[in-house]
């Protein structure tokens, strides 16, 4: 079947197998393969983007399902320059440096995709808020103590909203009594 | 993970999904309960219906003296919900627990009670606050409460064609409610989740998600405390065993929690 | 040997300097195996056994082979002539018989059996991943299922269900180590008292987040091959494929080990998928790819930990350990694995000493097959089990004694030593210590806890519902593994040093490449902060090289904490004699004696003067010698192997402070002390966050982590919503602090803080729930780990 999304900014048009993973086809269709799978259980969150501006596990969603949505993944957070090359980094990228958020990296995109999620809900978290927002992500590496620090430190850091895109599409039509 | 080949089909319109899941279609809609167990090909439906899109199955909203949540509202939703907070509390704070934020972005009400977990929340919250299920099928809707809709392990009084439509729940106006859950900290679903509802009359209703293999209203619990007894929770009822807790011990938990809900009222 | 820290003034080192690897990671463009496509690449599935032990009878492959984008799939009857995956490590039975061997083949014939649940009986190539999946589904297996055993212990047992045909009694091999059993006889009947405890140290899963995942790529123009792996030391697993497995020349052979999202051991082993994608491409002459999903790396990748055992400590009136007798079985699983035979013996019985003067010591090992995966080295490895022994017993004793943990073992720790001034402390259990004061680890750990205010807030806790409890861990344990000549003397098949090469380019700029492997260890930044201070440059001069067999000559990679302490030793020689022969050219170009100059902040100076060069006009000068002292070689490049003298020690003390409710037996975890000394350290915010992983992942193994077999050997709490890892909301910020005993005998004073954390915590976390227990009246003497709230439930109601 022929999908159509908008990807970290830029409209796609593809066609997939209608069993298709909207993680397979980031990764597989369009390269994208900084979004990871790390599980088979919709567990470990190595695989969370944004769909329509909200954290989800691409694993456990079909392609098909994010046919006419806007994919936000850890390749479109920073912003780019002109000529394509990373610019300014989110400040959640720049917590993680600066904190030591991540060792092998490979949790590390869905950890700030996720991360991303719970500030755009939650600007200042306490560290309990943090830890359950996680609650999704496994880390085996950090031990978290570090990723905590780094999304405090990304909280204090951002002065805008971290994304302009606030829209919530599940729960937009109105009930029909 | 790759699932068994099938086919995708998007359903327009409630109509169109009625019609399709009658000609043996699966319905999908977060597919957080389901997609996981195609993907372990534990569950191999030929057609996926998606019904994630409908209209139909969206919002929260209060239709006279009942909040009406669509079938395809997510947990997440549902946690955040002004409506929600004001006339049911406990099913705000309830959703708040289920999964992880990001299934609770996609994960809806009426896909995980139809997927029936035993070990799920949602059974415990609706059947403690006497919500009704309305489903839709091929010969129209109709309703079951939520007390007679889990019928069993993984099994409801859904008929296979059919589709939950909404999920309608008294207000609660002046009652006190509280879900209190014991987690498994792998998977996170209840080992024990302890639903209680104090009406302003006084009146209990008890639920448990995760003890039995159905969840249930505990109407023993119920009588044992409006008469001043000591409760004794999930009396007997068949209760479930695994490696990380055992009968005696999901038991003991199951009074333990009935314990805690009703010191939360 | 010349002490490099104080010989520097180093602008780099000690700095908690961020990460230069970071970038790639946080904007998604880490490149892992699996996300690496190569042209006409294949994509493989294996068809595996279900059961764990079963013969196969026959195998129909007709509607697989028919499917369309099948390719071809291969069985045993195919690989028959490749040899198995063979063992790295050689330990002997006590009577000098060799270790039993059994060969772990590719793949599993027809008429043979398969030993484990996951062994593969077929390789299925197609032309996508869904194609390869479905197909291997349609493979038919007629099975005779067998009976099996998960449980070493139960493995011994006669009649117990036979591993391997040839080894009726399913062991390995037996082992001991120490002072005669007779005297640790002696010692134990004439102790006042013994404390004795039998405990289970669980088998846990690594779980590295990256799978594993393999492309072979064989070009038949050249007849080369490439690997990419997921591993932690890719010259390694050349070495094991090239010479053991497939018989092809290892200058044929190219292994890259590109970004590794993380091994914890599990990723040093060379796994059969690795050499048959190999092997398969050269078949097709197309590149094959297979990824593990996290269902097979349950069943396959090597597992940790395992042992049953007997343990007992005695002591003398006054408190005083007098001798220690353990008896232990360690599973070893279906087949032995790279490193499996050293970790129950040489990198555990040897670690028995711990801090504790102990006179008298005796281990008595048995290592069994069972219907398992294979058990190998996981974080710590092997010391994790004999901390976790020693400190158990020790925190016990105390109890049982009515003597305070923390003042017990200051009574019995060996006393200071620098390795320096003083030797170093030979034990009882063959090892050397290199250096250790082991009192200030504990005096700051307890200044942290607020011992006494903890104890008053023990006494009020003992009143209500939720029970407060304190457990102690002092730990030391051997990493810089290893020098090459004792380990080839305990029977390790393979050298243990480490090599590296210090390229200068002409402009002065400066390529490092190291056999060690950086997998999440930050590598780029902290060997390149060693060699931008030791050369007096700029950090952003210094390139760091590693994971690629054709860059470097040699490497043996990393784990057993190695990477620095014998990585970076081997950088520093290197650098030696970039420097010397930089001098020689420096000299000439100044006119005056080598001996006159002194090199500093990047530049040769003559001294007492202000005539100086700087390091690239020397470098330039090297690779344009117009002007150039007589027989000198041209170019700056030099390669270097260094094999360390000795283990590296590293000790420290965990503090685990825990909430017991009593109601359901839930262990919460509210405080995580660790005080501990790895000797110098380059980049402090690094070391932390090491420590900070082993301590999560050895609060895992205490409170959430374990495989559960059933009667049939089958694992059945393979998956992530049964297997549980701590996650964020299961654990506190933790305390962590530092004290510095630098390592005597390698340049850089360093000893490796990779594996502390997880090897000092797992017993602290026990022993707290154990102190809460008896504070509230409950004297119980072992709670199996994982701790569950069940167990600790039932601990406290039985």
């Amino acid at each position: 079947m022929q999908i159509n999304l908008t990807v970290n900014g830029k409209a796609r048009k593809t066609d997939v197998e209608d069993r298709t993973l909207l993680v397979d086809y980031l990764r597989e269709n369009l390269r994208l393969t900084g979004t990871h799978v790390g599980c088979d259980t919709s567990s470990c969150g190595a695989c969370t983007v944004h769909l329509d501006g909200v954290a989800v596990k691409s694993c456990t969603l079909l392609a098909a399902q994010a046919d006419g949505c806007s994919v936000t993944t850890i390749e479109g957070l920073a912003q780019l320059n002109t000529n394509g090359t990373i610019g300014q980094l989110h400040p959640l990228q720049e917590g993680f440096k600066e904190c030591h958020g991540l060792q092998c990296g490979f949790c590390t995109p869905g950890m700030i995709m996720t991360a991303a999620d719970l500030l755009k809900r939650n600007p200042s978290p306490s560290e309990h808020d943090i830890r359950e927002a996680l609650e999704g992500n496994i880390c085996r590496c950090t031990g978290y103590h570090n990723i905590v620090k780094a999304i405090q430190w990304a909280a204090d850091h951002t002065a805008a909203p971290l994304l302009a895109d606030h829209h919530v599409w599940t729960n937009e039509v109105a009930v029909t009594v | 993970m790759i699932t068994y080949p099938f086919q995708y089909k998007r359903a327009s319109s409630l109509a169109d999904a009625v019609a399709l899941l009658a000609d043996g279609g699966k319905a999908l809609s977060g597919g957080h309960s389901l997609i996981p167990t195609m993907k372990l090909r534990l569950n191999a439906p030929d057609v996926l219906v998606d019904v994630g899109r409908l209209p139909e199955l969206k919002g929260i909203a209060l239709d006279g003296n009942e909040l009406v949540i669509g079938a395809g509202v997510t947990h997440g939703a549902i946690a955040a919900s002004d409506l929600v907070k004001q006339h049911l509390p406990m099913f705000a704070t309830g959703a708040g627990q289920i999964g992880d934020p990001s299934v609770r972005n996609r994960g809806t009400i009426g896909g995980s009670i139809a997927h029936a977990d035993p070990a799920a929340d949602w059974p415990a919250m609706l059947i403690a606050a006497d919500a009704t299920i309305v489903m839709q099928g091929p010969s129209g809707s109709r309703q079951v409460k939520a007390e007679q809709f889990f019928t069993g392990l993984f099994s409801t009084a859904m008929h296979e064609n059919e589709l939950i439509t909404q999920i309608r729940v008294p207000k609660h106006d002046g009652a006190k409610m509280t879900y209190q859950k014991f987690s498994q900290p792998a998977s996170r679903y209840a080992i024990v989740g302890c639903a209680v509802v104090k009406n302003a009359d006084g009146s209990l209703r008890v639920a448990f998600s995760g003890v039995s293999e159905a969840p249930f209203r505990d109407k023993n619990v119920e009588a044992q405390l409006s008469s001043g007894q000591t409760a004794d929770a999930a009396a007997g009822m068949s209760i479930l065993s695994d490696h990380y807790a055992s009968e005696e011990y999901r038991k003991h938990l199951a009074n333990v929690y009935l314990n805690r809900a009703l010191a939360a009222l | 040997m010349t002490n490099f820290f104080k010989k520097m003034s180093n602008k780099f080192i000690g700095q908690s300097i961020k990460r230069v690897e970071d970038k790639r990671f946080i904007t998604g463009k880490g490149r892992y195996t699996d996300d690496i496509v190569l042209p006409g690449m294949l994509h493989a599935h294996f068809v595996r056994s279900p059961y764990a032990h079963a013969r196969v009878v026959s195998i129909d492959m007709t509607e697989a082979q028919a499917m369309p984008g099948v390719i071809a799939i291969y069985t045993g009857d195919d690989v028959k002539d490749l040899n198995g995956v063979p063992c790295g490590w050689q330990v002997n039975f006590r009577n000098g018989e060799t270790m039993r061997e059994p060969k772990h083949p590719m793949l599993i014939a027809t008429g043979d059996t398969a030993k484990h649940a996951g062994d593969p009986v077929a390789i299925v190539i197609a032309e996508s991943k869904a194609i390869a999946t479905d197909a291997a589904e349609s493979v038919q297996i007629e099975w005779d299922e067998l009976p099996a055993v998960a449980n070493p212990a139960e493995a011994l047992k006669p009649g117990a269900p036979k591993v391997h045909e040839q080894f009726p009694d399913n062991t390995a091999f037996d082992w001991s180590l120490g002072n005669p059993i007779e005297e640790v006889d002696a010692a134990m009947a004439a102790a006042a008292h013994v404390t004795t405890l039998e405990f289970v140290n669980q088998r846990v899963v690594p779980n590295a987040m990256e799978p594993r995942a393999y492309i072979g790529a064989y070009d038949e123009v050249s007849d080369k091959y490439t690997l990419y792996t997921s591993t932690q030391n890719p010259h390694l697993i050349r070495l094991l494929m090239c010479a053991f497995v497939l018989g092809i020349p290892e200058h044929k052979v190219r292994v890259v080990g590109p970004d590794v999202g993380g091994g914890f051991g599990s990723k040093i082993y060379h796994y059969t998928e690795e050499a048959l994608v190999t092997w398969a491409s050269k078949q097709l002459s197309q590149p094959v790819k297979w990824t593990s999903d996290r269902s097979e790396a349950f069943l396959l990748d090597a597992h940790g930990r395992d042992h049953v055992t007997k343990a007992e400590m005695g002591f003398d009136a006054d408190g005083n350990v007098m001798g220690l007798r353990i008896k232990t079985v360690a599973n070893m699983g279906a087949y032995l694995s790279t490193f499996a035979p050293a970790v129950p013996t040489y990198l555990h019985g040897t670690l028995l000493q711990g801090l504790y003067v102990t006179p008298k010591i005796n281990i008595d090992m048995t290592c069994v097959f069972t219907h398992t995966v294979a058990v190998d080295a996981y974080r710590g490895a092997g010391r994790p089990e004999a901390t976790y022994l020693l400190e158990r017993l020790m925190d016990l004793a105390a109890l049982e004694m009515g003597r305070d943990p923390a003042e017990l073992r200051f009574q019995n720790f060996i006393p200071k030593f620098d390795g320096v001034t003083e030797p170093g402390y030979q034990t009882q259990v063959a090892l050397q210590y290199d250096s250790g004061d082991y009192h200030p680890v504990l005096e700051r750990g307890l200044e942290m806890l607020g011992y006494a205010d903890f104890r008053a807030a023990q006494k009020e806790a003992a009143k209500t519902n939720k029970l407060l409890g304190v457990g102690f861990s002092t730990y030391v344990e051997a990493c810089g593994i290893a020098p090459s000549a004792v380990v080839g003397a305990l029977g390790a098949r393979a050298g243990l040093y480490e090599s590296a090469q210090v390229r200068v380019q002409p402009t002065g700029k400066v390529s490092v490449f190291t056999g060690s492997h950086s997998h999440g260890q930050g590598h780029e930044t902290t060997f390149v902060q060693v060699v931008a201070d030791k050369l007096g440059i700029p950090m952003e001069d210094v390139d760091l090289v590693h994971g690629d067999s054709d860059a470097l000559a040699f490497g043996m990679g990393t784990y057993g904490s190695r990477s620095l302490a014998v990585g970076g030793s081997a950088i520093i020689k290197s650098i030696d004699k970039v420097l010397e022969k930089g001098a020689k050219i420096a000299a000439h170009k100044l006119e005056c004696a080598e001996g006159d100059l002194e090199y500093a902040e990047g530049k040769w100076t003559v001294k007492g003067t202000d005539k100086s060069i700087g390091f690239g006009d020397v470098a330039l000068t090297a690779y344009v010698p117009h002007v150039y002292p007589a027989g000198l070689e041209p170019g700056l490049d030099f390669s270097s192997f260094y094999d360390p003298a000795n283990f590296t020690y590293p000790f420290g003390c965990h503090i685990a402070v825990v909430e017991v409710d009593r109601e359901t037996g839930k262990t919460t975890l509210k405080r995580m002390i660790a005080v501990d000394d790895v000797g110098n350290v380059i980049n402090p915010m690094i070391v932390d966050g090491q420590i900070h992983g082993g301590l999560a992942q050895g609060i895992g193994q205490a409170m959430f982590e374990g495989t559960i077999y059933d009667e049939n050997a089958q694992l059945t709490n393979g998956t992530y919503m049964d297997y549980c890892m701590p996650r964020a909301d299961d654990l506190p910020m933790f305390e962590t602090d530092r004290r510095t005993t630098p390592c005597p005998h390698n340049p850089l004073g360093v000893k490796g803080a990779g594996e502390a954390g997880a090897i000092g915590s797992t017993p602290s976390v026990v022993n707290a729930v154990i102190d809460a227990l008896w504070s509230g009246g409950h004297q119980v003497k072992d709670i199996l780990m994982p701790m569950t709230p069940e167990r600790v439930w039932r601990a406290m109601n039985n």
